[in-house]
């Protein structure tokens, strides 16, 4: 069947994962189990023509990750092309590897924004999550850093279970550093998170908790911080509008050039991903399977098919679908019509209150299996 | 918005015009706005040393309108941006 391209809008976002390597090992780690090695990362010069084809695209804002995008020397020279395809350029960052002379740099290269995550608001805290001894420290001399040049920042508190309690403080940081917006950003539970489940999961206490500090701080702060806050998953009655909607908003390229349409898409077994050393990513966007097995509402069932809320949350998350019902087109189980909602919440509250379990650290990427060069 | 502040967009949110889609955007971190027709004209006269008294005298010139409408159909524009620290008053 030919596809129908004039239904299909361009992209907005694109999440470019430039690498897996990072110097922290935090056990929430978005990045799929299986990493990318970096022999196999796409070069400077194929990233450089991938943020052109995204300018041409439609995309807007393009964000900079990894693993730690600081991890990549030529860094600069891809925030310059970005600037010079017309994108708005946004690097996520754990800080670690920046240098006052690398943001210098970046400034330069012109640089819009920076978003710098928080493993917790103290040293302790911070540099267990992290796996990263030192890292705290070294944040904080960043974010002065940063300010010192006037970059605009963004505080991406990452919460569970072990530092809830840390919110308020987390706030008050953001407001000392600066930061015009904070995410407070409960753990997903994809990738390495889903290993972490006994001693990530939030209880159902915490998740009130931060609903109502995150309420009181928007009052209490508005005009000088902006709160954008993902809350805790499993407890929520209703799914999240995933990826703003599959294929509608935004696009993911990995480290070695495959295209997704968000960053855990690989979960789903039966999905076929192109990459950009093989398709443009027009031709990726507009035709690739993957792209169009969630698009739009034709794949529901029910109870997604006949509900009011078809298109606010597009049913969810289809990798949630896929991770707990085992079928990447039900509808996503945080949902209160799914009828494995209630088995959610229990299993939710049964990973809340699993005592004294380990924290599995993300591993580095092909570190066992290959030789240092 | 009073007439006497200096309304300016601060760094990190900037005009940009999306050729894909023939329309002016605001972006800001983690946000792309569209932009009509008054919101694009007041955010382009905005230089960090006219007031936004000032601003609305010229675009009511400019376009021969009111301006009494124009400071009424941007006020509440001009306060959502703020509210998102889009946009920044001296």
């Amino acid at each position: 069947m030919a596809l129908d391209r004039s239904a299909i809008r361009p992209p907005i976002a694109m999440l470019a994962e430039l690498t897996h390597r990072c110097p922290l090992s935090c056990p929430y780690c978005s990045n799929p189990v299986e990493l990318t090695r970096i022999n196999s990362e796409l070069d400077t010069e194929t990233w450089q023509s991938v943020f052109k084809q995204a300018g041409e695209l439609g995309v807007l804002q393009l964000h900079l990750s990894g693993g730690e995008p600081a991890s990549r020397r030529d860094l600069e020279t891809l925030v310059t092309s970005a600037r010079d395809a017309g994108l708005y350029t946004n690097l996520i960052t754990s800080g670690i590897g920046l240098t006052e002379r690398r943001l210098k740099a970046l400034d330069e290269a012109g640089l819009d924004h920076i978003q710098l995550s928080l493993q917790g608001t103290d040293a302790p805290m911070a540099d267990q999550i992290g796996g990263y001894k030192g890292g705290f420290d070294r944040k904080m001399k960043v974010a002065e850093w940063i300010a010192d040049i006037g970059f605009p920042l963004t505080l991406n508190a990452v919460l569970h279970r072990r530092n809830l309690h840390q919110l308020p403080r987390a706030l008050e940081m953001a407001v000392e550093m600066g930061a015009r917006r904070i995410e407070v950003a409960t753990v997903q539970f994809h990738g390495w998170a889903l290993k972490n489940r006994d001693t990530l999961m939030p209880t159902r206490e915490q998740a009130r908790e931060a609903d109502r500090i995150v309420s009181e701080a928007r009052a209490a702060l508005k005009g000088t911080l902006v709160i954008d806050y993902v809350p805790a998953d499993y407890h929520s009655d209703f799914p999240k509008r995933c990826m703003g909607g599959w294929g509608t908003t935004g696009l993911n390229v990995a480290p070695d050039g495959k295209v997704l349409p968000c960053h855990a898409a690989e979960t789903i077994p039966h999905l076929q991903f192109d990459n950009v050393r093989d398709k443009s990513l027009s031709d990726i966007w507009y035709y690739n399977s993957a792209f169009q097995a969630y698009r739009g509402t034709d794949w529901m069932s029910e109870p997604c098919q006949s509900c009011e809320r078809k298109t606010v949350d597009f049913g969810g998350c289809r990798c949630q679908a896929m991770a707990i019902v085992g079928d990447a087109s039900a509808t996503d189980p945080v949902c209160i019509k799914s009828p494995h909602h209630g088995a959610l919440q229990a299993q939710a509250d049964a990973h809340a209150s699993v005592a004294d379990a380990p924290l599995v650290y993300r591993e580095a990427p092909g570190k066992e299996s290959e030789p240092a060069e | 918005m009073e007439l006497d502040a200096i309304p300016y967009l601060p760094r990190g949110v900037r005009l940009h015009f999306d050729k894909v889609r023939d329309t002016w955007v605001l972006l800001a971190p983690e946000r792309a706005i569209t932009l009509d027709q008054v919101g694009q004209a007041i955010l382009s006269e905005l230089d960090g040393t006219r007031s936004f008294g000032q601003i609305t005298d010229d675009l009511a010139a400019k376009y021969n309108a009111p301006k009494d409408q124009i400071v009424q159909d941007s006020a509440g524009f001009l306060k959502a941006l703020r509210d998102r620290r889009f946009l920044e008053v001296q």
